[in-house]
């Protein structure tokens, strides 16, 4: 922009070495465009994610709670049940002396949950499948979610 | 011995390809290995100390405190290597060519250093508690460490360590005119994937649950939860089940890194990747 300027104020005293500034002038106000396009385009997103949300939350839809405690090194209840399409909120209680990772690949989720400790995780809406988790730092132990 | 040595093995192979790209990256500038060592060092530290404040964490911000400590380090992350990336596009030039006075570029060059080594430490952090909480949940469910255990460890730290020195190996083996365009790229993948990382723990702790349907299901291609699938989720952000709020943070994070890199650089480092 300033290069810009100050070729304006060359071409109006008549400097005539204009090339390389001109090209300066271009690439500058290539890359401010760019600059100015990418902050627009981020704004707009920006806004778009806040409203959405705002719209999101209206009509959100309530999540299906599943209590499931961690003992011996067994989940218990060994199997969940949810209803397809909608989200879930897993509530899992820690009963053995041990801290554990509560995780799943196909839900997506990986918790630590201390010993004694309590911890919840939201799983986004899901299609009819039998989906496992299990306890990363004990593999042998692990349950799974069917959904009908 | 093979779950110990098998947890290590995977936390140190997703911290090492991390290490080993900011090991390729910061190739030939002074005093590097001092940084990210200290990166690694400030990491481990950090990891036991995550470890040791679980449980506190874990019940801050009605439960939500691992979520939403993730999500914030992994931003912080996204910030230091915008930083990187753009400061590089502007000095990497002068820094190659060494045209500043040695003093000037070894300062210069520490501040892109220092961002990187936080990029590391967080890495390692990240990673490391989990191995730390559970190599002392196992230790104490056993009365003590067994030696089984520690040797299990040690041989996944080992292959873990291989696989970063892998990843520096083959990058630096990149010609040096394609060096500058493939590091910036992988840079800004790795933060487009930790942005993306972040969105999906703040859907986990149902903070923000917009757009958080699955958009499209590659796993039948390249599951998430295999070795080449874990190496491309950390590289670039690979992930077999996106919702729409990851992708939008990964497109938006790749979108202002380029055009902050176009605004920022020199004439030769605008361009993210090969013209």
């Amino acid at each position: 922009m300033i290069h810009g300027l100050r070729i304006l104020v060359s071409v109006m005293s008549g400097n005539r070495r204009l090339g390389k500034s001109v090209k300066i002038s271009v690439a500058s106000s290539l890359a401010a465009l760019s600059f100015a396009t990418g902050m627009l385009a981020t704004g707009m997103l920006a806004v778009g994610i806040l409203a959405a949300g705002m719209i999101g939350a209206a009509h959100a839809q309530q999540p299906v709670a599943l209590s499931l405690t961690l003992k011996e090194q067994k989940f218990d209840p060994a199997e969940l049940h949810a209803p397809a399409d909608t989200p879930i909120e897993i509530h899992l209680k820690n009963l053995n002396p041990i801290v554990s990772e509560f995780e799943s690949d196909d839900l997506h989720f990986e918790k630590i949950v201390p010993t004694g400790g309590e911890i919840s995780v939201r799983v986004r809406p899901q299609h009819p499948g039998r989906y496992r988790f299990f306890d990363d730092f004990h593999h042998e132990t692990q349950g799974y979610l069917v959904v009908p | 011995m093979l779950a110990a040595l098998l947890i290590v093995f995977r936390e140190v192979f997703e911290a090492g390809l991390i290490v080993g790209i900011v090991m390729a990256v910061t190739a030939g500038v002074a005093g590097r290995t001092r940084w990210i060592a200290g990166g690694v060092t400030a990491g481990v530290l950090g990891a036991c100390l995550v470890a040791l404040f679980t449980s506190g964490l874990a019940g801050l911000f009605g439960g939500s405190g691992q979520e939403i400590f993730n999500a914030c380090i992994l931003s912080f992350a996204v910030l230091m290597l915008t930083w990187h990336n753009v400061w590089m596009a502007r000095h990497g030039r002068e820094l190659a060519a060494e045209l500043r006075a040695a003093g000037e570029a070894v300062v210069e060059g520490s501040k892109s250093l220092f961002a990187l080594a936080i990029v590391v430490a967080i890495a390692v952090l990240r990673e490391g508690s989990e191995v730390v909480l559970f190599l002392y949940g196992v230790a104490a469910a056993q009365g003590g460490a067994s030696f089984a255990m520690v040797i299990g460890g040690v041989i996944g730290l080992v292959l873990g360590s291989l696989v970063c020195l892998m990843t520096y190996l083959g990058l630096i083996s990149i010609p040096a005119r394609y060096l500058f365009s493939v590091t910036s790229a992988l840079i800004a993948l790795l933060a487009a994937g930790m942005a993306a990382q972040a969105i999906a723990f703040l859907e986990q702790a149902d903070i923000l649950t917009t757009f958080d349907e699955t958009v499209w299901d590659t796993s039948w291609i390249l599951s998430e939860s295999s070795y080449l699938g874990r190496a491309l989720h950390t590289l670039i952000g690979y992930v077999d089940q996106p919702t729409g709020m990851q992708l939008i943070a990964y497109t938006a994070t790749l979108a202002v890194i380029v055009a902050l890199m176009k605004l920022f650089g020199t004439p030769e480092h605008r361009h993210a990747r090969p013209a």
